[in-house]
This record gives C-alpha cells, sequence and structure tokens, in this order.
C-alpha cells in the first residue's frame, strides 16, 4: 500500500515509522525541513535509507502533493497541527484525486462529528481523551468504596 | 439582511461599518482578543469573540437565522470551512469568501465555495481597464450562468474598424451588446459601423475570448470580408 501523510509532527511521525516497518510505502509531507529528523527518532538508519519518501511543502500547494505521490496513494491521512488544514486538504484528497481511504484528524469533536456524517473518515482525539477521561473518573474508586459508578446507582447506594 | 462577517481586518471592519450604514443587520466576528477590543469601542455589541471556525461560535452568532456569511480572514482555509459549513450545515443562502492566495481558487472551487473574491484577481481586472493593450478586458463572469461580458477597444489597426456589425463574423455563442463611443452608450444594429476608439461590449459562452481577440483585434483575421 502506498500512504500519503501529510504533517509529520508527532502523531504523523509515529504512524509514518509503524506503516513503514509494517512494509508499506510510505511518503511524508511537511512544511518544514526540520520535521525530518522526527522521522528518524528511534530509527538505526535513515528514513529515505529505510526506503521512505520525504517532501517538503505545505499541504494545501498541489505541486507539493503531487511531488508526494497523492496521484499513486491509496491512504491519505490529514495529520498537521491545524483543524482547518486537515478538513480542508482531506477533502482535496478525496474530490479531486480519488484517493479510497482518506483519514483527517480533527482536535474540535463538533466538527469532527459533523464531517463524519458528511462522509468523511475522522479521528478525534479530543474525543478520545474525553471518553476515556469519562471512564476513568466512572470506574475508578470513590470514598465510599467501589467504582463512582452513574450518579442514580450512587444514590441508590448511599 | 441579518449578515455574518467573520474577520475583522481591514476589509471586515470597513464592510461591516458600511453594511451597518445601510441598515443591515451585522455581527462581526474576531478570534484575535486585542483586535476585537479595538474594533469594539466602534462597532459596540456588533462585534463578537471567538474563532468562527467552531461550530458554537457561529450559533452563538445566531447562524441559524443569517441570510449571509461573509468570511473574510486572512487564512484562506478558514474561509473556505466557514462557508461550507455556512451552506451546508446551516443552510445560509448566500456566502462570499475572500481568497488571499489566489494560487488556492481552484480549493475553493472544489468546494463549491462560491463565489469567491480575491483582491489580486481584482486589482488585475482593473489594470487590464486601465491599461488598454490587453485588449480584452473582463467585466463581468456569470459562472452559474455560464456566460460572461468583456469590453473591447478597437485600435487604429482592428480588423473591424469601418466595417457593418452586420456583415462581421461573430463566433457563435457571441453578441454584441452595447457600443461606447465619444462617452454615449448605444446598441448596435446590423447598420451600425464601427470605427477606431469604440469600446464594444460582448456577452459570450466562456471559452470565445481567444476568436473574438482575433476578430477585433488588430490586423483583424477579421471575418476575410476585405480579403
Amino acid at each position: 500500500m502506498f500512504i500519503l501523510i501529510v504533517g509529520c509532527g508527532r502523531v504523523g511521525s509515529s504512524v509514518a515509522r509503524a506503516m513503514l516497518s509494517q512494509g508499506h510505502e510510505v511518503s511524508c509531507l511537511d512544511e518544514d525541513p526540520e520535521s525530518h529528523a522526527r522521522l528518524e527518532v528511534g530509527l538505526d538508519k535513515g528514513w529515505e535509507d529505510l526506503g521512505g519518501q520525504f517532501t517538503v511543502g505545505a499541504g494545501l500547494e498541489t505541486d507539493a502533493l503531487v511531488a508526494a505521490g497523492i496521484e499513486k496513494a491509496d491512504a491519505f491521512i490529514a495529520s498537521t497541527d491545524g483543524d482547518n488544514t486537515n478538513i480542508v486538504i482531506a477533502q482535496i484528497a478525496q474530490r479531486r484525486y480519488e484517493v479510497p481511504n482518506v483519514i483527517a484528524r480533527i482536535l474540535d469533536p463538533l466538527r469532527a462529528e459533523w464531517y463524519e456524517r458528511q462522509g468523511m473518515h475522522t479521528i478525534c482525539p479530543t474525543r478520545v481523551a474525553i471518553d476515556m477521561l469519562e471512564t476513568a473518573v466512572t470506574e475508578g474508586p470513590s470514598r465510599n468504596g467501589g467504582s463512582a459508578g452513574s450518579p442514580a446507582e450512587t444514590g441508590q447506594g448511599g | 439582511m441579518y449578515i455574518i462577517v467573520v474577520g475583522a481586518g481591514k476589509v471586515g471592519w470597513n464592510l461591516a461599518r458600511e453594511l451597518l450604514e445601510k441598515n443591515h443587520e451585522v455581527t462581526l466576528i474576531e478570534s484575535d482578543r486585542r483586535r476585537y477590543l479595538t474594533v469594539e469601542q466602534e462597532l459596540e455589541h456588533n462585534v463578537s469573540y471567538g474563532d468562527a471556525s467552531e461550530l458554537w461560535v457561529l450559533e452563538r452568532a445566531g447562524i441559524q437565522r443569517a441570510d449571509m456569511v461573509i468570511a473574510v480572514t486572512g487564512d484562506d482555509e478558514d474561509n473556505m470551512l466557514i462557508c461550507q459549513v455556512a451552506r451546508e450545515k446551516y443552510e445560509v443562502e448566500r456566502i462570499i469568501a475572500r481568497i488571499n492566495n489566489p494560487r488556492n481558487k481552484s480549493h475553493f472551487d472544489l468546494l463549491g465555495i462560491k463565489p469567491s473574491v480575491s483582491a489580486t484577481d481584482l486589482i488585475l481586472r482593473l489594470l487590464e481597464h486601465e491599461v488598454p493593450e490587453y485588449g480584452l478586458v473582463h467585466l463581468l463572469d456569470l459562472q452559474e450562468e455560464q456566460l460572461e461580458i468583456i469590453e473591447m477597444l478597437l485600435g487604429k489597426d482592428s480588423g473591424v474598424t469601418g466595417r457593418r456589425v452586420g456583415d462581421l463574423e461573430m463566433p457563435e455563442g457571441s453578441l454584441l451588446i452595447s457600443v461606447l463611443r465619444s462617452g454615449k452608450g448605444f446598441v448596435p444594429v446590423a447598420d451600425t459601423v464601427l470605427e477606431a476608439g469604440d469600446e464594444v461590449l460582448a456577452v459570450l459562452d466562456p471559452g470565445h475570448e481567444e476568436q473574438l481577440k482575433e476578430l477585433f483585434g488588430p490586423g483583424g483575421n477579421g471575418a476575410g470580408a476585405d480579403g
């Protein structure tokens, strides 16, 4: 599979390394040339030596997307640090380049939900954090022993 | 009309002021706290503080009842998406987006964000209008209707000066709609004879500009009637 990742921060670079080690072709696009160093964290060889591709450019630049291989991409991950950029480039990948699998990271839960309903595959880390925190609180210990449970249960128990 | 303007830069602030003077109801949304406080001193309750990319900020501004949303921030992605949710989620009837970088125009088109306005384009058109060598000036693009209106200044060497309008071999899908001569405009008829210095307006299907340029331009491959 050919995977294009736009936005090579902590998330993008980690996914890139994992995909490459699984034997996929991986291409990364980032505005910041320095982000190349993040790709090589924990690797004993260079990113390119391992077969990875890295392009410097913005996700909104058509030329950069093409240079990074969007036309042959099977999967496209939009993981820049900007929700708006991710939403726009995910739609470009979907509509203009017809990439079969497009995934966008969206931090804002409300918009992630709405775009998901419009047919975009979204990952919302904020939503995941909210759910995990809720679970951690309700299932964690409380003063009268056992878990905090739901307010109704607690009320009956007390 | 109730109009939401996003971005209180020079464009947004002045736009909001003009719209208020024309008695529209306006909310101007600005995400930079300091800019907001500056603008608020003049526009008071007509300015709202927040990031209009976030749905709740738009809802707090009353987007559900807005007749128009105009996104003029300095960020093209913001302008695109604010207009996209305005139209597709909140069913706002009219949207207008500002394009900061003309190279992003195709992205606005791809997401169906129109009309979109780019200062660079406007200045280029003005330049074409002011500098006659450009020959052919786009006055209006009716994208939905697939028509455009252009203006041409006939030079002395134009292939059509001295000829009857009825004899011109106008490309199919184009029509002369007016002639401006010595400061006066009139609608040409078949017997109208074109003169050097005439400014003619034509309406045409997009894509016929080149043929018209050839016909009306210098030396005029002008339909061969001369030859």
